[in-house]
Order: structure tokens, then C-alpha cells, then sequence
């Protein structure tokens, strides 16, 4: 994924799974969206994260079509949403962030209504598939009120794939859903990437975005504060934290300024990178003090997502 | 066009799937009407010379029950879709706005149709009824049907709830069908009022849809039929322009 600038390619050879140019919303007095440059290319696995608030389903809503950008162009598979949007939707499936679902059908009708307003008339094998690998086959008959929040979010899953669209967004997929289940899906989701399916994901599990996808976008107040893979995100936005346990407890002054808290007797200390290491146990040597116990500690998305929502 | 059919079809089985709610009760409340207009008004009242006040009330009654079903139909399905968020369902996938149109309209003509039908032919258990002009009789019931369907589309869009929805049900659609000459003919009402329900579209639906049995109305067939296809194509072009906007759909 990489932030553009120029204006979006009219058609490309292999064009880009999700364009997204100067997109602009507003609701009210809350401006949602300011500026939004975004593209994520064929095949990948990529993440949208960013506090409540933040825009995430905003934007997926417009490019999904439920919402209307005020102003800014997007496309999927190079269709327009606006002026080509039947392309544009048959290009992408969406899982809601909301559990929804309608009282009045079973799972198998649910799903045969989906089909068909994509324009596919007998889609039974797939669905049959798709009930399959979500582990709802004994449930294809049964109403969707009747079932579980997490068969009824498996269920979603199902309506958004029923049409194989190559671009998948799940917008928090696994919210509220127990681990075992949140592992099957993963799996599923994960096969369906390695088979050339773009999938885009909004999650508050950051550890499944760190897990799953190889870039992410962070947004904060409708912008893009950080966009790059999640390896560099990483690297760049967060150091290591040295955890020393000290005799005797007491730091060099040579180390203060390295230092981010102490937590009982271990001091913590921020380091942009493990080559500092040899030079904290160098200065440790010097100091004549010895150390007990010694651990490094990495960061995690979480660690770089708190970093830029504080900034 | 598998769009649209599905989109028709899901929506045929959603009324169909509580037909005890949607079909069997309007026409146990629409014969207790006949049962009791009847048994008090037909010795008392006649409107036209050789038609008794059952057969004059029984059109009527079907023609009513036909336009409240159809509006209940489309209006009841679109604002329970948007309560419950399942609308998206309908909007993430590449239907036309059009699409959206015709299929809330052609099941809400259904839904009018079975319940109509209902009605009619438990009518006949009341009095003989014989149907003099039937394309007459089939084009006020479509037209009518079709334009409370629109309007059924139009009220679930404007509200935001199930209660704005009622006040539009009950403060609208019930006055103007009860005040529409199902119960009598204009011509007893005082010139006033016979003023005020020319200004009624329903009324030219209910009078001319009686033609197509009787053969005699209030006012000419032609003249209503004019009237009904005007409002008919004024309100699928709003619903149309309402639809293609998104307006309280796509935000």
C-alpha cells in the first residue's frame, strides 16, 4: 500500500484492488474524513486500524457504497463506485461491523438472496462450500435469529463471500467471537488471501493485524498517520524496552536519559535499537554493576498504535 | 434481471412467511366491516338503482383493503430493513435504484392482490357480484396498489422510526381510504364535501375500480383512470429520485 498524490490511474493492466483518492466526509460539525489517499494492491493482506472514532468504517462504508464521500474518487479493481458501481460491487465483498441479519429467513435463504441480487442464479454449490467451511451446515436451515452471535457473524461472513468477490473487507470480523472460532476463521481468511483474494481488515485485536496482514494503515481523525508494511511499522515507531534487574538498584547517570520507568526493582529503558544494547552493558561494566536478570522486550502494533494515537 | 427477480421473489416470501399476520388478518377485519356496514346499511341506504348496498359496499371494501395492504407491504419491509440494519444486505450488492423501485412496487401489488382477492371472494359468500368492465376492475386494482406500494417506499425512507411510520400509516393513509366513498357514494355528502373528496386521489381509485363492476360511477372512468396514472407516474418519479439519491439510505 502507498500513499498517492497524483491523480488515480484510469486503467491500468492489473489495476490496483482498492484506490482511494482525496476522500472527504463530513457529518454534521465532524469533518469524518479529511484527505484520504490510500491504495492497496492486488493479493494483499492489509489492515486499517485506528481508535473509535478514527473514520475506518466511514471509509468503508464509501467504498462499499453505503455512504456517500462528499467529495474524492475511489475504485475497486479500477470501477468507480459512483459511476461504475455494479462493477465496483461485484468486485467486493464487505462483512458489516454490526451483527445484523433479517428475522424472517433461514441461513441457506439468506444466502441464496445474496446470490442473487450479485445476479447468480444457482449458486448452491458454493453456498454449500461456504456453509461448510464456516461450520454452519447444520445450521443452513435454520433461522439466523435462532443462532449465536457468533454463528450469526460466521453468517455474514458467508453472505459477503457468496458472490467470490476478489476484494474482501471485514470490518472488526471477530468481534465478539470466542478464540477457537476466531482461530477457523483466520484460517479461512488466511486460504482465501493465499488464493489471490485482497482482504482488508479493521480490527481492535492488533495482535491479529501484527499476525495476519503484511501492511497497515493507521487513522486518526479521518487521516492517514501512518502507512507503511507492518515489519517497518514496527521498526520505525517503536524501539526495544530493556528490562534490568540491578545490583546494586541504582542506574548509572549515564543511563538516565535512557530511561522510560521503573517498575519495583527492574528498571525500564527505551532503546531505538538492539545495537544499544552493547553499549547499556558496557556502561553497566564500567559502573561496577551487575546484572541480575535481563530481558528484552519487542514492541508490538499495540505499542506503535498508542504511540500515534498519543502524538 | 436475477437481481431484481430475487429482491421481488425475497420479498413475495417475507409477507407469505406471516400470511396470518399479513393476509388472513386484513381480510377477517375487512369482512367485519361488510358484515356490519351491511347488516346495519342495506335496508337503508341505496346509492345506485339495481345495485343493493352490499354489492356497492363489497368493491369498495376490497379496493380499501387492497391499497392499506399494498402501502403496509412495501412501507412495513423497507423501515423494519432500516430499524434493523439488514437494508444493507440490499445496498451493498450491484442493484439499480430502479430495481430496488420495481420489486418493492410488484410485491406490494402482490401482497394487494392475495388480500383483494381474499376479500372478493368472500364477498361473493354475501352477495352475487358480477363484473362488468374487468380490465377496468385489474387496472384501478394495479394502479392502486402500485401507487401505495411507492408510497409505502417513500414514508419508510422519510421516517426514522417505527413511530413516524404509524403517524403516517394512521394520520394519512387510513383518513384517505375511509374518506374515499368506500362506505358511500360522494354524491349523498353536501357540495363541500363532495369538493373535498375530488381533491382525494383514492377516491377516483375506489370509483373507478367499482365501475369495472358495476358499469356506473360517480365520475367518468376515463377521468379517474387519468387522474390514477398521473399520481401513479408523480410518485414513482419521486420514489425514483428519493432512490437514486440514497436519500436516508446511503449517508
Amino acid at each position: 500500500m502507498t500513499s498517492r498524490n497524483c491523480c488515480l490511474q484510469p486503467e491500468l493492466v492489473t489495476p490496483a484492488a482498492i484506490e482511494i483518492h482525496q476522500v472527504h466526509k463530513r457529518f454534521g460539525s465532524v469533518q469524518a474524513l479529511c484527505g484520504i489517499d490510500l491504495t492497496v494492491q492486488q493479493g494483499e493482506f492489509f489492515a486499517l486500524l485506528g481508535p473509535n472514532g478514527a473514520g475506518k468504517s466511514t471509509l468503508i462504508n464509501i467504498l462499499a457504497g453505503l455512504a456517500l464521500a462528499d467529495s474524492g474518487r475511489l475504485a475497486v479493481l479500477g470501477h468507480d463506485v459512483r459511476a461504475d458501481y455494479r462493477q465496483a460491487r461485484r468486485s467486493i465483498g464487505v462483512v458489516p461491523q454490526e451483527l445484523v441479519y433479517d428475522a424472517f429467513f433461514t441461513v441457506r435463504e439468506m444466502l441464496r438472496f445474496q446470490s442473487g441480487y450479485f445476479g447468480i442464479r444457482n449458486n448452491k454449490a458454493w453456498i454449500d462450500e461456504l456453509l461448510e467451511r464456516l461450520a454452519l451446515t447444520d445450521k443452513a436451515d435454520a433461522y439466523v435469529r435462532h443462532l449465536s452471535g457468533g454463528m450469526k457473524r460466521r453468517v455474514l461472513v458467508a453472505q459477503a463471500l457468496v458472490h467470490k468477490p476478489p476484494v474482501i473487507v471485514l470490518d472488526e470480523p471477530t468481534a465478539g467471537v470466542d478464540v477457537a472460532l476466531r482461530q477457523s476463521l483466520w484460517a479461512f481468511i488466511r486460504r482465501l488471501n493465499q488464493q489471490g483474494h485482497t482482504i482488508v481488515l479493521t480490527t481492535h485485536y492488533l495482535e491479529e493485524a501484527e499476525a495476519l496482514c503484511n501492511r497497515v494503515a493507521m487513522l486518526k481523525q479521518g487521516q492517514v498517520v501512518a502507512l507503511d508494511t507492518t515489519a517497518n511499522l514496527l521498526s520505525r515507531h517503536a524501539g526495544i524496552q530493556l528490562r534490568l534487574k540491578i545490583t546494586p538498584p541504582c542506574l548509572p547517570d549515564a543511563l538516565q536519559e535512557l530511561s522510560c520507568g521503573r517498575d519495583g526493582e527492574v528498571f525500564k529503558l527505551s532503546l531505538h535499537h538492539h545495537a544499544e544494547l552493547e553499549n547499556v552493558l558496557a556502561v553497566l561494566r564500567e559502573s561496577g554493576v551487575e546484572v541480575e536478570d535481563l530481558e528484552v522486550v519487542k514492541p508490538d502494533l499495540e505499542d506503535v498504535f498508542l504511540e500515534l494515537v498519543k502524538s | 434481471m436475477t437481481g431484481l427477480l430475487t429482491l421481488f421473489y425475497k420479498e413475495l416470501l417475507r409477507f407469505w412467511k406471516v400470511s396470518l399476520q399479513t393476509v388472513l388478518s386484513p381480510l377477517v377485519t375487512t369482512l367485519l366491516y361488510l358484515l356490519i356496514f351491511s347488516h346495519v346499511l342495506e335496508s337503508h341506504v341505496q346509492v345506485y338503482s339495481e345495485v343493493n348496498y352490499t354489492a356497492f359496499l363489497v368493491p369498495g371494501l376490497v379496493m380499501m383493503a387492497m391499497l392499506q395492504n399494498a402501502f403496509s407491504n412495501s412501507s412495513s419491509s423497507l423501515i423494519q430493513s432500516k430499524m434493523t440494519g439488514n437494508i444493507v444486505f440490499m445496498l451493498l450488492p450491484p442493484l439499480a435504484y430502479w430495481e430496488f423501485f420495481v420489486a418493492y412496487v410488484a410485491a406490494s401489488v402482490a401482497r394487494g392482490a392475495v388480500v383483494g382477492l381474499g376479500v372478493g371472494l368472500a364477498g361473493l359468500w354475501f352477495v352475487p357480484l358480477t363484473l362488468a368492465h374487468p380490465l377496468w376492475m385489474l387496472a384501478f386494482a394495479v394502479l392502486g396498489c402500485a401507487i401505495l406500494g411507492a408510497a409505502g417506499i417513500i414514508a419508510s425512507l422519510w421516517a426514522d422510526n417505527y413511530d413516524q411510520m404509524a403517524a403516517v400509516q394512521n394520520f394519512i393513509i387510513v383518513p384517505l381510504t375511509f374518506l374515499s366513498g368506500v362506505f358511500y357514494s360522494i354524491h349523498s355528502l353536501p357540495p363541500f364535501w363532495q369538493a373535498v373528496s375530488h381533491a382525494n386521489p383514492f377516491f377516483y381509485l375506489i370509483d373507478g375500480f367499482r365501475y369495472g363492476f358495476f358499469g356506473v360511477s360517480d365520475v367518468s372512468p376515463l377521468l379517474a383512470l387519468t387522474i390514477v396514472a398521473t399520481c401513479f407516474l408523480a410518485l414513482s418519479l419521486a420514489t425514483l429520485l428519493l432512490l437514486k439519491s440514497g436519500y436516508k439510505l446511503r449517508k
